[in-house]
């Protein structure tokens, strides 16, 4: 099953399709704007004009910018596995021992938005708001897709941003947070097909053992089939 | 808890710190106070050299070193893996692993092997000297702690799991010494989380094992690291030690956020144990690893 359906055109093809898709609008100015003098001005002045009439939840720029990304992808994964627990099916769908380890992980998830919206502070955004109508909560095959889809993407944001955090300390907590959700995605990797763990469409398993990384761009194009609440991630920093 | 309020804290002490910790936003503090005066033309150049100069903040040789450390323990993994799935020694632990069991591993240690040759190429490509070992540098049982390793499958794994658990905490002890390194840093990141994942596959074949053997599901291993050390091997402590810390970012995250505190009810300490991976520093990972290198 796929999950990353409605939005047809941030669909991929490969993982690496993915990474050139994710440089988008803003980056592309600002590459084009080392060519001229002329090109600069225009794109200073288009990027202005486009921030103005953008409508959404700003993230803001430098290390609250990327906090603020990372506590918008946690509260999505959050109210997903508080959707899945709370459900009626939850009980009938999964063994006693996959309900105990699926309701640590919306603990873990839980957590994680609670500390982000914690660290932040005044600098967080609100709460987002969310459509999962393309997940069937009543079913083992649609809950499972969602939640490994979810995992991957999760550690790939993670993984794409680590080097635009400027501060060593929120770098160690991204770190912290990023092995467990990659722990996550194993596990539901596992459950859905034995030995994907390390699925090609998630780690360079023929070259070198790499996991795929993803800009904040892509990754929000993704999520944004589940997040309704539009989000202005363009002071995000790019390098 | 104002996190983002540590730095003013800190600053406060150190003045400088901020500009320490950040050269991006000292240059740009400094295009602005001649920014009036730079032609707007001028200014990704200028910024280009900037940010350049202000980038360079690793050299090459500690990242050489930083990389030299990984490149060790993934020699160490890659030919644990190959000796337990290839080497006569290990024949009769083989055996007693199941054909699915076995067909995971051997993921894992192609994983571990592609680790050695990318970490091989960077170094070298950064005018480095990779370090080297064979297979006949390794004793499996560090030094007779697992005797048991060469027949039993439950040892094997044990021990795979603890290397795999130990790797990502190596990384991520390692990730300040590469901050804002794109290329470096993303690579280490990208071996990190696989590394998570093996560790989460190991130990979901201990879990089946341990709820086969009628341990109650409370007390199994979970994919995800419980407490200090939830393996139930004394011998690995140090693998653990710190697991089961609870203060994060000056928060204590198992009492101090209520809304989690409704969801997780009696199992908060717990799932925020679990919630946050440790890091471990080199010097403490060394002195772990060193007794499965013959002397």
């Amino acid at each position: 099953m796929e999950i990353f359906t409605k939005k047809s055109d941030q669909l991929i093809a490969s993982p690496e399709a993915g990474q050139s898709q994710g440089m988008q609008r803003r980056q592309f100015l600002r590459y084009a704007g080392v060519g001229t003098a002329a090109v600069g001005l225009f794109a200073a002045e288009a990027c202005k004009k486009d921030r103005n009439n953008y409508k959404g939840v700003y993230l803001g720029s430098g290390d609250v910018g990327i906090l603020n990304y990372a506590y918008a992808l946690e509260q999505l994964e959050a109210q997903f596995y508080i959707n899945v627990v709370s459900n009626s099916a939850f009980a009938t769908q999964f063994s006693a021992d996959e309900q105990l380890l699926i309701t640590e992980v919306r603990n873990h998830e839980v957590l994680h938005r609670e500390f982000f919206k914690a660290a932040l502070a005044g600098n967080a955004i609100p709460s987002l708001n969310f459509n999962f109508s393309a997940i069937n909560f009543g079913t083992r095959a649609s809950v499972l897709a969602a939640a490994k889809a979810f995992e991957d993407l999760g550690v790939s944001a993670y993984n794409g941003a680590g080097y635009l955090i400027q501060n060593p300390t929120y770098l160690v907590l991204a770190g912290k947070i990023v092995s467990v959700e990659a722990r996550h995605a194993a596990y539901f990797r596992d459950l859905i097909s034995p030995n994907t763990f390390v699925g090609q469409d998630v780690v360079n398993v023929s070259q070198n053992g790499l996991e795929y990384d993803k800009t904040p761009q892509y990754v929000l194009g993704m999520a944004s089939a589940y997040i309704t609440t539009p989000i202005n991630a363009d002071d995000l920093p790019t390098s | 808890m104002d996190l983002l309020n540590i730095i003013e804290e800190i600053e406060k002490v150190d003045p400088e710190f901020q500009d320490k910790i950040s050269p991006r936003r000292a240059a740009i503090k400094n295009i602005t106070s001649f920014g009036s005066k730079v032609a707007v033309a001028a200014m990704p150049f200028a910024l280009g050299s900037l940010f350049k100069k202000a980038y360079a903040q690793q050299s090459s040789s500690s990242i050489v070193g930083v990389l030299n450390y990984a490149l060790q323990l993934e020699f160490l993994e890659a030919n644990f893996y190959n000796a337990g799935l290839t080497s006569a020694s290990f024949a009769a632990m083989k055996t007693t692993l199941t054909a699915t069991e076995l067909a995971g591993l051997t993921l894992i240690q192609t994983d571990e092997n592609n680790h050695v040759k990318f970490l091989q190429t960077v170094i070298t490509s950064l005018g480095g000297t990779p370090v080297s070992f064979t297979p006949a540098n390794f004793d499996f049982t560090a030094q007779g702690t697992f005797p048991s390793v060469y027949t039993s499958s439950d040892t094997w794994l044990a021990v795979a799991e603890t290397f795999e658990d130990t790797g990502v905490r190596a990384y991520k002890g390692q990730a300040t010494n590469l901050i804002r390194n794109k290329t470096v840093l993303t690579a280490a990141l990208d071996i990190h989380s696989v590394e998570a994942r093996h560790a989460s596959h190991l130990r979901m074949l201990r879990r089946a094992r341990m709820l086969t053997a009628g341990m109650s599901s409370t007390a199994a291993i979970r994919p995800w690291i419980t407490g200090a050390n939830d393996t139930g091997i004394a011998a690995v402590n140090a693998s653990y030690a710190g697991e089961d810390n609870v203060m994060q970012g000056g928060v204590n995250v198992a009492t101090g956020l209520s809304a989690y505190n409704t969801i997780a009810g009696a199992n908060a300490t717990t799932s925020a144990t679990q919630a946050f991976d440790e890091p471990l520093d080199m010097q403490t990972v060394v002195g772990i690893v060193t007794p499965f290198f013959k002397k």
